[in-house]
């Protein structure tokens, strides 16, 4: 065999194995819900991998060269913004790679909570969550023209599914006398969902559940669960719950199943996939609001 | 305008968690506190900086294995630091190392340790927070960890009162006259020390432990002349720090864990300043004939 046919028989064998590599487009998105999203609008052609995963809480996620690995080999990045996740670009930058990032929250203006700043949990109001997706789409759909049309198509038939949840959020709080429509969570989360039914949202924390609470949020609570008759507190997974423990104990009300705010479940628990999620806080949400001993 | 019962009593008169955090606090007070003396006048001040961080692969451990156990979680603390105190204490008295280098040495070693256990278990709360006690969640569990704690500090420090002031004034004394004792009183006030830390992180978290241990005690140091009046003041200075703390939490909607570490600060602050033995107002205002 001559010196030139090895040389072109190795070459041809290097762009075969080049071919399927470039077919699919590596996305990392910055956490579980988000990775969600991303694999329902890239379908077959994008292989997503997640950086925070599930019940892992993404405030003060502390990354590690795993992450880096992961955010080097990224064709594209995808991110919530609004303050949720800065480490993710910082780490980009170490990594040394130059991926397409897009911010999932671009365009939307944020809800302004107290004197914490912007609230980045954007994606707990369906309407805004069905942006979320046609940014992604949009994103995708950039970097793979080829595969533009069904990014879009996708993302579009997604939106569809959110407003029908949206529509049952709407039917379920309607049935909910207008006094009782309140919930009492551990990390003020639940800001959007909360404008977007018209339920009012109590919370112990601030928007970040690493904030420490002071005595007098504590106080302002309990009165406030008196108050208003609450008989269930809820907490979200993974959040710690000796404070709501107290809460609960202090008021006589009790801890309600887990709702998941930040961070889907691992897949055989009661929030795989993000449609799941939503359902399962409603139900739990809707219990909570008709508890009444 | 706002009563003082509405300022001072109202806020634990209504809230359970209130009244909670002022026992907690008080037994803080009642066994930290003067314990707080002795560290100080070992000068081994930040050497408890670096125990109550040597704590938390203990604290680690005991959480990975047995979840959020508060009994667990202290146990592992215990071991961590008394391992770490031990350890230390060995490595000076059988090498030429100081004491102070080798606890730097063996606490950095346990905290890297620590995090690497919490990394590798991927744990699926954020562990460093749930380390982290809040005044405001005291439970019935921490409460009588603390109360056991602070009353086994007293039964403690009587037992070992004498052995421990005459280390301090004369560690020569006890190596040549005492037998074993001057070992056996060291090792206990390690021991003694290791229990505070672990019970004060459940009421002010890891980082915020060391607050009441030494700042009562550095401020008592202007107001009083004995050991035993030290600890009296101490103890008072960290209830008032409690008190105080909690209060300005409540009316001011501060963070409780600072909020109570800063009040003793002020308090240390205010003794520097006005104290009644050797503070500035003493030294440089009352008495300028020293200055000559």
């Amino acid at each position: 065999m001559s010196k030139a046919r090895i040389c072109a028989l190795s070459l041809a064998a290097l762009l075969l194995a080049a071919i399927p590599a470039r077919a699919e487009i590596v996305a990392v998105a910055s956490f579980s819900i988000l990775a969600d999203l991303t694999r329902v609008v890239g379908g077959e052609a994008v292989r997503v991998e997640v950086l925070v995963g599930p019940e892992t809480d993404a405030h003060g996620f502390q990354p590690g060269p795993a992450e880096a690995r992961k955010l080097a080999q990224a064709r594209v990045v995808i991110v919530n913004g609004l303050g949720f996740d800065p480490w993710v670009e910082r780490l980009v930058k170490a990594s040394g790679a130059k991926p397409r990032v897009i911010v999932a929250s671009a365009g939307i203006a944020p809800r302004q909570g107290g004197h914490h700043g912007a609230d980045p949990h954007a994606w707990q109001d369906p309407a805004l969550a069905a942006r979320y997706v046609a940014t992604i789409a949009e994103g995708l759909a950039a970097l793979d023209p080829a595969g533009a049309a069904g990014h879009r198509a996708r993302a579009e038939d997604y939106a569809k599914r959110l407003e029908s949840l949206a529509a049952e959020y709407r039917a379920a709080i309607a049935a909910i006398p207008s006094e009782r429509r309140r919930i009492v969570t551990s990390h003020d989360a639940f800001g959007y969902l909360g404008q977007a039914f018209g339920l009012r949202v109590l919370a112990l924390k601030g928007l970040s559940s690493e904030s420490e609470p002071s005595a007098q949020a504590m106080a302002r609570l309990i009165r406030a669960v008196r108050a208003e008759g609450v008989r269930v507190v809820l907490v979200e997974s993974p959040a710690e719950t000796r404070l709501a423990e107290r809460l609960a104990r202090e008021t006589g009300a009790r801890l309600g199943p887990r709702l998941y705010a930040d961070t889907l479940s691992r897949p055989d628990g009661p929030a795989p996939d993000f449609l799941a999620m939503l359902r399962h806080n409603l139900s739990v949400m809707v219990a909570a609001m008709n508890a009444v001993d | 305008m706002i009563s003082p019962y509405d300022l001072l009593i109202a806020p634990f008169a209504e809230f359970v968690f209130m009244r909670r955090a002022l026992v907690g606090g008080l037994a803080l007070a009642l066994g930290a506190a003067p314990l707080g003396v002795f560290l100080v006048l070992r000068r081994m001040s930040l050497v408890g900086d670096a125990l109550s961080h040597a704590i938390l692969p203990g604290a680690a451990l005991g959480f990975l294995l047995a979840g959020l156990s508060i009994w667990w979680m202290s146990l592992g603390g215990l071991v961590a630091g008394l391992l770490v105190a031990g350890l230390s204490g060995l490595m000076a008295r059988t090498t030429t190392l100081k004491e102070d280098a080798s606890f730097a040495g063996f606490y950095v070693l346990a905290l890297a340790l620590g995090v690497m256990l919490v990394s590798r278990a991927g744990t699926p709360i954020d562990l460093i927070r749930a380390l982290f006690g809040s005044a405001l969640a005291v439970d019935d569990a921490a409460l009588w960890l603390m109360a056991a704690v602070a009353s086994l500090t007293l039964l403690g420090l009587a037992a070992l009162y004498r052995a421990l002031v005459v280390e301090c004034l004369d560690p020569g004394f006890l190596k040549t006259h005492g037998g074993g004792l001057g070992t056996l009183a060291h090792l206990g006030f390690l021991g003694l020390l290791v229990l505070n830390l672990v019970a004060a992180f459940h009421a002010l978290g890891t980082l915020m432990a060391i607050g009441l241990l030494v700042l009562p005690a550095t401020a008592a140091r202007f107001w009083a002349e004995t050991v035993w009046t030290q600890m009296l003041v101490a103890a008072a200075i960290a209830l008032t720090a409690t008190v105080v703390g909690l209060l300005l939490s409540f009316h001011l909607d501060l963070p409780s864990g600072p909020a109570i570490v800063l009040s003793a600060g002020a308090l240390y602050l205010l003794s520097v300043a006005v104290g009644a033995r050797d503070s500035l107002y003493r030294r440089h205002v009352q008495s300028p004939h020293l200055r000559a």
